[in-house]
Order: structure tokens, then sequence, then C-alpha cells
């Protein structure tokens, strides 16, 4: 193909002109800016697009554009929200990044999600006698358990049967589901609730609550000290060196000696833990009890916010901010503006695909390289 | 009178009629994805590309009366959503599980965003043939009430089948699939053969949604699809890339697909939450049973990024 020689002349052109001499801002940082600037140009050019989508729908993309930003960032209440949001954002995100550090694409996120909620809530009712701080510890636990087995089982069909993983841990989704709202309108039902089957509340005692001087619940901290660690575990530690490895090579860490099924499972054991620790966080912190609200969408959300952070744990705590003002302002759209609640969705779609399209760009963007 | 003579009879029948109801999007998407595979791509997206089609398809009905011209604008748009797919992987380094993840999400957003307006209204939908005019059991009838467009797409999987083994389309579609190398060496453009596979693909997969709005369940609603368009990409797995078998696996998690329903009719309701989900276990226990981490899958494109 052209393009395939074309990339070999550049190629060969980039080592030629990379001498050792005088490494530049560019030169050194060149990667760096990249990543930043390539899935930022994306980001204009998903919100331009989504501009003239609402233009052909008859708004005013200025007003789009002014209202977004109120919804997301433009007060003090909106930051709360938006911030609200992102909390359960870092945590999928991190279910799908983690994974991706050695070459899987695990897209079940919102599967954990939803059964860390329920072993989460479970392990709440059946602990009633117990002192709140207890009680948020077990559920705590029982959220990293569940939803880390969840993804652990996608994880062990890929690596003992060969089982794709993307598809099977969206599959996994609507299980999950099927399983939460068979427990939700059987056995764990709570009388009381009729129009929204729901699970009994796990007590008001029981809640996370929220930071002081804000409306921000603890969740938040959760999501940041998780996406740290992740951070942490797979740049600077040899656990993440081999991971890292794995998913470059298979073979070569296979020759080197590396356990790549126990990595595997590891791996995807913190992933899921990650998503079931957000199930918990919307449990203790927004619903009080588990019901089908829990299906909210952020499990897909978060596989936006991994790949728009090109799998960094550490760069998803921005994304996951920026991602969940968009959903923020989704509020704010439909009453000022009188778009449809899938509004939101729609850009979502657009950025998505703008980024990876822009994946393209690596590596091309002439001054980045120092060419001059 | 009837309804007491066949008694249990009724699941059965009811998981047989479902069978050919409910197989139909199953169907029309595992054969589209089968061909795009074929050319050595995969395209996750048809899960966006199966609710835009049932939105397009509601949309157009309601606005022209004709559900015919619905089911073509169905098919339309699932080829313009394919060919942005095809068009996006043929930029370099793009990978294309990952785009047709984006264009799930996408063809989802804006089929609800679109159609939000067309909760409300009633279009005209898709006639039934029917064939169970003999019989005077009214289960019997309601099962062999049969779409048209279920016959086109039992009609497809063979003539697919053929075009595969004996056309010259059929044979660069595998050359695709099998070496890109070897298609570039004969003088066809890799990309291009692409972009057709994926288009084809996209407009059987839209196609397929419009039989949901139009035909079973027969409305639109944001709860219309949930997964079908995901498992019959599974399906294509299971059926080994080869038309015939997407043909019977269709059927088979149409009659799983019908079960729960089939026991709620009879006032079994306990499961009904478990039963629904009984084709994403029934694709699950099968890509568990067939798939093996030692060799990859007979019959896999060789290009396909999902065996390698």
């Amino acid at each position: 193909m052209t393009t395939d020689t074309a990339d070999s002349a550049e190629a060969i052109e980039a080592v030629g002109i990379a001498p050792a001499a005088d490494p530049g801002f560019l030169q050194r940082y060149g990667a760096t800016v990249e990543y930043v600037l390539i899935p930022g140009a994306a980001l204009v050019g998903a919100l331009a697009t989504f501009g003239v989508f609402v233009t052909l729908y008859g708004k005013n993309p200025l007003d789009l554009y002014f209202y977004m930003y109120q919804g997301a960032f433009g007060t003090w209440f909106s930051w709360q929200n938006t911030l609200t949001r992102a909390a359960p954002l870092i945590l999928t995100a991190l279910c799908t990044a983690l994974p991706a550090q050695l070459g899987m694409v695990i897209i079940g996120g919102e599967g954990a999600l939803l059964i860390g909620a329920l072993t989460a809530t479970s392990a709440a009712l059946a602990m009633q006698w117990a002192p709140p701080l207890v009680v948020q510890i077990a559920m705590v636990i029982a959220g990293v358990i569940g939803g880390g087995l969840w993804i652990t089982l996608s994880g062990a069909l890929r690596q003992y049967r060969g089982v794709n993983e993307t598809i099977s841990s969206l599959l996994l989704v609507y299980i999950a589901l099927a399983i939460l709202n068979h427990l939700v309108e059987g056995v764990m039902r709570d009388p009381a609730s009729l129009n929204k089957p729901s699970t009994r509340e796990i007590g008001a005692a029981n809640m996370i609550g929220t930071i002081p001087g804000t409306d921000v619940h603890w969740g938040l901290v959760f999501g940041l000290v998780a996406a740290i660690a992740s951070y942490i575990l797979i740049y600077h530690t040899t656990f993440g060196f081999a991971a890292r490895m794995a998913g470059g090579n298979i073979r070569a860490a296979k020759i080197v000696g590396l356990s790549v099924g126990k990595l595997i499972m590891t791996i995807c054991f913190l992933a899921g833990a990650c998503a079931g620790l957000a199930g918990m966080i919307e449990v203790a912190a927004v619903q009080g009890r588990t019901n089908a609200n829990l299906a909210a969408g952020y499990g897909f959300t978060g596989i936006l916010v991994a790949f728009l952070s090109r799998q960094n744990p550490l760069a998803v705590i921005p994304v996951a901010i920026l991602l969940g003002g968009i959903s923020a302002s989704g509020g704010l759209l439909q009453r000022r503006l009188g778009l449809p609640d899938a509004s939101v969705l729609v850009l979502q779609g657009i950025i998505f695909v703008f980024v990876l399209a822009s994946d393209a760009l690596y590596g091309r963007i002439g001054f980045l390289k120092g060419k001059s | 009178m009837a309804d007491a003579s066949i008694g249990l009879w009724t699941v059965p029948l009811a998981v047989l009629g479902g069978a050919i109801r409910v197989s139909t999007p199953f169907l029309f998407v595992s054969l589209g994805e089968c061909i795009t595979e074929r050319s050595g791509r995969i395209n996750l997206g048809l899960e966006g590309t199966l609710v835009m089609g049932a939105m397009s398809a509601y949309g157009i009905s309601y606005l022209t009366g004709s559900p015919w011209l619905g089911v073509l604008a169905a098919g339309v748009t699932g080829s313009l959503l394919g060919a942005l797919h095809a068009g996006i992987c043929s930029l370099p380094r793009v990978n294309d599980i990952a785009v047709g993840i984006a264009l799930m999400l996408f063809g989802i957003g804006l089929a609800f965003f679109l159609g939000k307006p067309l909760i409300e209204p009633t279009a005209p939908r898709l006639p039934a043939i029917d064939f169970g005019w003999w019989s005077d059991i009214p289960q019997v009838r309601a099962a062999l009430r049969i779409n048209v467009l279920f016959l086109i797409g039992v009609a497809i999987a063979p003539i697919l089948y053929w075009a595969f083994k004996t056309t010259r389309w059929g044979l660069l579609i595998r050359t695709a699939g099998e070496s890109s190398d070897a298609a570039r060496a004969m003088g066809h453009s890799v990309l291009l053969i692409r972009l057709r596979a994926t288009m084809v693909g996209g407009f059987l997969a839209g196609i397929g949604g419009s039989f949901l709005s139009l035909f079973y369940p027969g409305s639109w609603n944001e709860g219309l699809s949930s997964g079908q368009g995901i498992t019959a990409v599974a399906l294509v797995i299971f059926a080994r890339w080869d038309p015939l078998l997407c043909l019977w696996a269709s059927l088979a998690f149409g009659g799983a697909a019908a079960l729960g329903p089939a026991l709620q009719s009879v006032g079994v309701t306990s499961g009904y939450h478990l039963f629904n989900a009984a084709p994403y276990i029934l694709t699950l226990a099968i890509m568990i049973i067939t798939c093996s981490p030692k060799r990859t899958l007979t019959g896999a494109p060789a290009e396909l990024s999902i065996t390698r």
C-alpha cells in the first residue's frame, strides 16, 4: 500500500535526522506533547462536529457551548455535579485501562459495576447490626471481590479457553443486568418498593457521605487513590513492568519466564475490582440501595475515558472529570436548549470516533519531530 | 377448548414461533457480520447499526406510510455506518475492535437522539404471511405468522454460501480475509474490498434492525435491542464464518430468546429475567465449549484481529 511505503520512508528520514546533539524541548518531550495535543485536537474536532449537528437540529451552537460550559464547570454547583459523576468514571475507566496494558480490550465495566453494587448491598444488608464503619469496610471488600471476580471470569476465559475477552465481557454485562433484575425483583426485593423494584435501603448511617464543605461524596477520593495506585503499579513496579512487557510481546514474555496467566488474572481482578468499587460507591453514596437505576452507562462512558486518556491511569483523572462535565451538562442542555437527553450520548460517540481516528496522527506531525 | 387440548404444548410451540420471529435480527446481523469478517475485519459496531436501523426504519415508515421504504432506509443507514467504520479503519494504526465499540456507542446515542419523537406515534408495520391457515388452534396460527424478511434472510444464507464458494466476489473477499498481501499482489485494493464488505454487512444489519421496530416487537423504544447485535457477532464465531451455520445458529438463539416470554405466557414468571438472558448465557457457553487457547479456530479468516 502507498501508506506503508510513506510510513517506512518517514521512518528512515526520522532515523536520519535524529542526532543526539541539541536535545531541544520538542525532541525530549515531543511524545508527551503529542499525547496531549492529538487527543485535545480530536476533542475540539468532535465538539465542532457536534456543533454542526446541533445547528442542523435547529439550535444555536454558541448557546450549546455556553450551556455546556455552564453546566459542567461554570459554577461551584456544576463543578460539584461534575466531580460527583467523575468518581465512578475514573473507576470504570480503570477497568478498561488496566487490562489494556496487557493488550486486552475489556468493555464489561458496566457488568462489574452492577455486580459490585449487588455484592456491596448484600454485605450491608447482612450486617445491619454492625457499626457503620465496619459495614462500610465490608461493603468495599464485597464490591471489590464481586466486581473483581466478574472481570476475572473474562480473563480466565481468554487465558484458558481462548474466548475473545471483548465479546465475553460485553455478554457478561447483559448477564449481570439480568442477575440484578432477577434478584431485585425477587428475593432481595423490598416489599415497599412498588413502582421501582429495589432492594431494602442500606441505612442512612451506613452511607459514606460527602467531603466536608462540599456536596461531592467520598467516592471521588476512592477514584483518585485507585488511579494513582494503578499508575504506580503499572509504571513503577516490577509487576507493572512485567504486565506491560506481556502486552507488548507475549512470546518474549513467555520466553523470559513470566507467568502470563497469573498476570492476566491479577490485572483482570484489579480492573474488575475498580468497577466493582464504582458500583459500591454508587450504592453507598448516591442511591442507598440497588435497583435498575445503577445501569446508568458509567461503565460504557468509562471505556471512552480509557481510550481518550490512552490507557494511562493518571491521565484517566482529568479525562474523567471532562467527560463527567459533559454528562453533567446534559440536564442544562435539556432544559435550556430543548435537546433530548441522548445528546450527551451522541457527543460521546462523536468524541470516541474522533479520538480513534486521531490515532493515525501519532508520529506524523512535522514540528513535533524537530525536523527543521 | 383449544387451549386446554394443547396444554403443555404451548411452550414448545411458542418457542418455535419465537425462534422464527426472534431469530430474524440475529440472522441478518450474523450474515452481514459474516461478510465483513470474511474480508478480514470485525465490526463490533453492528449493535449500534441494529438500533439505528430500527429507528430509521420506524421513522421512514411513519413518515411515508410504507414499511418497505423503511426497510430500505434502515439498510442505507446501516451501510453508511459501515462505510464510516471502514473509512476510519483504513487509516493507519487504527484498531478495528475499538472503532466498533465507538460506533456501537455512537449509533445507539444517535438513534436515541433522533428517535425521541418516534416513541409516541405508531408506524405502519410489515405484513406477515399466514402459514398457519390450515390449523384452527390460535397458538399454531400465531407461531406460523411469518414475516417476509425472515424468508428473505433464509434465502440469503445459501446464496451467500454459494457466492463465497464460487463467485469472483466471494473469492476476492476471502482472499482479502486470508492474506491481504495476496490480494494486493493480485492488484486489488484490500481497503476497497473491506469497505464494500463492511457496507454490505451494515446494510444487512440495518435491515435486521428494521425487523425489530416494524414487526417484532414492532415499536420503537430505547430498550428495543439489548445486545442482539453483539450476540450475533459472537454467533458468527460460533458458526465458523459459514453462512449456512449462521442460519441454524440464529434459529437456535431465537428459540433461546423466546423461552422467557413463552414460559411467562404459561404462568412461569419467577425466573423471567434469567430466561431473558438465555441467549447471552448460551453464546458464552458455546464460545467456552468451542474455543481453544491452543489453536486458532478452523475456518477463521487469517487476517481477523479477533483470532490473532
